[in-house]
């Protein structure tokens, strides 16, 4: 068990560097832009007084690195800094009341929930389906069946996920009227309500990352079937589905938890394009936003909260599948 | 609630359908090994099967609507084209080629033909010019001359017909003219013509897709859009192949500290999504290029070249320390054979297959990123025709679909578009990997 912590912790000190190194990446990059903060809030209205003003306030004329860590002090203790969208629209309406709002946390923490809100109900469907199905197709391998799925999955894996979400759009929403197609949740919605605008959305990523999951499963199975164990249990005369469920399963968890895992660290990076066809007031619809009116603050945070969460996903696959897996749990 | 309700009667339905079917196939033969052994799964799954069909039939001659049945005409026409291309290369071509052809299962003839018309659309979307007949030729011949000279198999005699093929097509092509009506940025006077030709419904025929919303041609636009959006994806993975390829053998043959650096910079880069940081660094870039369009897709093929090419770099890495350790390089290397002479004579050659196959997954990977980015409206800029821009600006057409249903094809065309060739690539890739992985369970 000793070792089992040690390596764990090893994992989890290499992936908090690699989440520093790559905040730094996400500094130097958007420092990297022509222009600055102070020209970007002043717009035409730049003096070099005025500039050298906002500079000294916002702490641009410090060197580089102290501004780093600057920026990735307030960004731990959950301070991202000001949208400029929000404070060019404060100066503007010349108040400053209600500031609290201007905050890019402020802005991003409720976006943020729904975004884990509807990435977790795409889980929900997503990986009972995908498990059941890869369990058939490794039971039924090489029928029609098997070659039907294959073909489906294969087809809506390599499918843009916005053409996906307008056929769902077309055959639920429009044609036969289920579903909402533009999912507005807001704070204050009830359960059942938000969870039906959710379902369109979260559909469309289930279609996107069922495929990927099922043919691991289906893999992972059939990998194992050559093994001697099943010879012999074939050999007992136990049923095919008894083989596969009790005997195949358990061996192939490894593969299936790890590919999980990062299927939902897809969930929750790959929202974006989804959320902009559904309107669904996420983090992804904010990043794009931002990235269209290079809204800077509110860009850097959200990329830093995207491969936070990326990182942590893949953290936790590959701790799952070393405690899944006795063989590496005891590294010679 | 209803509809949870619907599907459990229907699955009740079928897991007793299933189990009346095999009773009745045991008792019509008289007890047959086949239907004797059958799960009451399997015997579901016919019943499932039949019920789908049924469905399907009713859907597509009485009660369905217009899309279902353009989507099965459109599966039986690339199904029949599928199967005739198998057809022909079985009876053309090398006894090699042949025997390919032979193997081959419909979804990988499917994909291949489907490339084939995507690359026929995208050389020949605009009017071919002579130059670029004179380049094929200026670069054929040497090719042509080179095959003749060094080879006798038959497949580098092959080359020969297939160099002149190609050249007669362009010269056809030449005189055909363009395949698109129009030009991609030729704006008309009438807007938002309704797609289908039909004056009666506001459509016209001259534009059988129609216009959008500032009187381009549609279906010019789709059609450039295969040169633009496939041809821009092209030269993107190309580049990512020629970085992270590079970098991966450099880094596989001389290994130490070279390797550790690069290894470590790919692993950061790599530890953020890619679409994400497509998105941050075309910001960037879109403030670097300012109204500068063309300069815009320029950075935007570098940005997606760079981040794809660390997965490139992986692949090669791995590929290429594999064979390092092989005795042919031990040899090489005593032989005194420089750092060239290795890469491209050693390694190169023995690596060819799954780089193959990590081109054609590249591609595809490359070419959602550029439709994504196009979709979000930062991607490929708007003098070209793009499919994933058309998808974005003719989306609220769908919502249409009910009672014009023409109106709603422009936009899933475009998507569908993304959607087929990926998809063509895909079912060709799974089967080369399926071929070279030897599985035959």
């Amino acid at each position: 068990m000793n070792s089992v912590l040690r390596i764990v912790l090893q994992r989890l000190g290499l992936g908090v560097v690699t989440l520093v190194v790559v905040s730094f990446v996400i500094f130097v990059a958007v420092n990297a832009m022509p222009g600055d903060f102070a020209q970007a809030i002043l717009g035409q209205g730049y003096t070099e007084e005025a500039g050298e003003a906002i500079r000294r306030e916002v702490g641009l004329d410090k060197p580089y690195f102290v501004r780093y860590f600057s920026w990735l002090g307030a960004a731990l203790t959950g301070d991202f800094g000001t949208s400029f969208a929000k404070a060019n629209f404060a100066a503007y309406a010349g108040n400053t009341a209600g500031s609290g709002l201007d905050t890019v946390a402020a802005s991003i923490a409720p976006r943020l929930e729904n975004t884990l809100f509807l990435a977790g109900v795409a889980a929900m469907i997503a990986v009972p389906i995908s498990l059941v199905l890869g369990l058939l197709a490794a039971l039924y391998r090489n029928t029609i069946f098997d070659r039907f799925t294959n073909i489906f999955t294969l087809s809506s894996i390599s499918s843009p996920e916005f053409f996906l979400a307008y056929i769902l759009i077309l055959l639920l929403a429009v044609l036969n009227p289920l579903l909402p197609s533009l999912s507005n949740v807001f704070e204050g919605m009830p359960f059942s309500e938000r969870f039906i605008k959710t379902l369109l959305p979260a559909l469309t990523l289930t279609l996107v990352v069922t495929a990927h999951m099922m043919r691991m499963t289906r893999a992972a199975i059939i990998n194992l079937l050559a093994s001697p164990y099943i010879e012999m249990a074939r050999l007992k005369g136990i049923s095919p589905m008894r083989i596969i469920v009790v005997h195949a399963l358990p061996n192939a968890l490894a593969p299936i938890i790890n590919v999980i895992a990062l299927n939902l660290a897809y969930l929750i990076t790959g929202v974006v394009v989804v959320e902009v066809v559904f309107v669904y007031p996420g983090i992804g619809q904010l990043f794009v936003d931002s990235v269209k009116i290079r809204d800077i603050p509110v860009v850097q945070a959200s990329c830093l909260i995207f491969a936070a969460a990326y990182i942590l996903l893949n953290l936790l696959a590959d701790v799952l599948s070393i405690l899944s897996n006795p063989r590496l749990r005891h590294p010679k | 609630m209803t509809y949870i309700l619907y599907l459990i009667l229907l699955a009740g339905v079928c897991v007793g359908g299933g189990w009346v079917f095999r009773q009745s196939g045991q008792m019509a033969t008289q007890n047959a090994p086949y239907f004797r052994d059958m799960p009451l799964g399997v015997a579901s799954g016919f019943v499932i099967g039949l019920l789908a069909l049924i469905g399907g039939i009713y859907l597509y001659f009485w009660n369905g609507n217009q899309f279902f049945r353009w989507a099965i005409q459109g599966f039986f026409i690339f199904s029949v084209l599928a199967y005739y291309f198998r057809l022909l290369g079985q009876q053309l071509g090398t006894s090699a080629s042949r025997k390919l052809f032979r193997q081959m299962p419909m979804t990988a003839a499917f994909g291949m033909a489907t490339i084939l018309v995507y690359a026929f659309l995208a050389i020949f979307a605009g009017q071919v010019s002579i130059a670029t007949i004179f380049l094929i030729a200026v670069v054929g011949l040497p090719l042509v001359i080179y095959a003749q000279a060094y080879f006798t198999t038959e497949a580098a005699r092959s080359i020969t017909w297939i160099m002149f093929g190609v050249i007669a097509i362009f010269i056809i092509m030449y005189f055909v003219g363009p395949i698109a009506p129009y030009g991609q940025d030729q704006i008309f006077p009438r807007a938002n013509i309704v797609p289908g030709g039909d004056p009666a419904l506001g459509g016209d025929p001259a534009f059988p897709l129609g216009t959008d919303q500032i009187g381009r041609d549609i279906l010019s636009r789709l059609i450039y859009g295969a040169q633009n959006t496939v041809g821009i994806a092209f030269v993107t993975t190309c580049l990512a192949f020629l970085i992270g390829a590079t970098f991966g053998f450099l880094a596989a043959t001389l290994q130490g500290w070279l390797d550790q650096i690069i290894s470590r910079v790919v692993d950061v880069l790599m530890a953020i999504p890619a679409l994400i940081f497509a998105l941050l660094l075309m910001t960037i870039a879109s403030a670097w290029a300012g109204s500068n369009g063309a300069l815009l897709t320029v950075y935007m093929i570098v940005i997606i070249a760079v981040i794809d090419s660390t997965r490139v770099y992986r692949l090669a890495r791995a590929v290429g320390l594999n064979i390092v350790v092989m005795d042919y390089i031990e040899a090489a290397k005593l032989r005194g054979e420089g750092l060239g002479y290795l890469i491209f004579r050693e390694i190169l050659p023995n690596a060819t297959a799954p780089l193959l196959a990590e081109f054609g997954l590249r591609f595809c990977f490359v070419f959602l990123t550029i439709a994504s980015l196009s979709f979000l409206g930062v991607g490929i800029q708007p003098p070209l025709a793009d499919w994933g821009t058309m998808v974005r600006d003719l989306a609220q057409f769908i919502n249409y679909a009910a009672f014009a249903p023409q109106a709603a094809t422009a936009p899933l065309l475009a998507a569908g578009a993304i959607a087929l060739l990926t998809v063509a690539v895909n079912f060709v890739v799974d089967w080369m990997l399926h071929k070279s992985s030897g599985l035959k369970e």
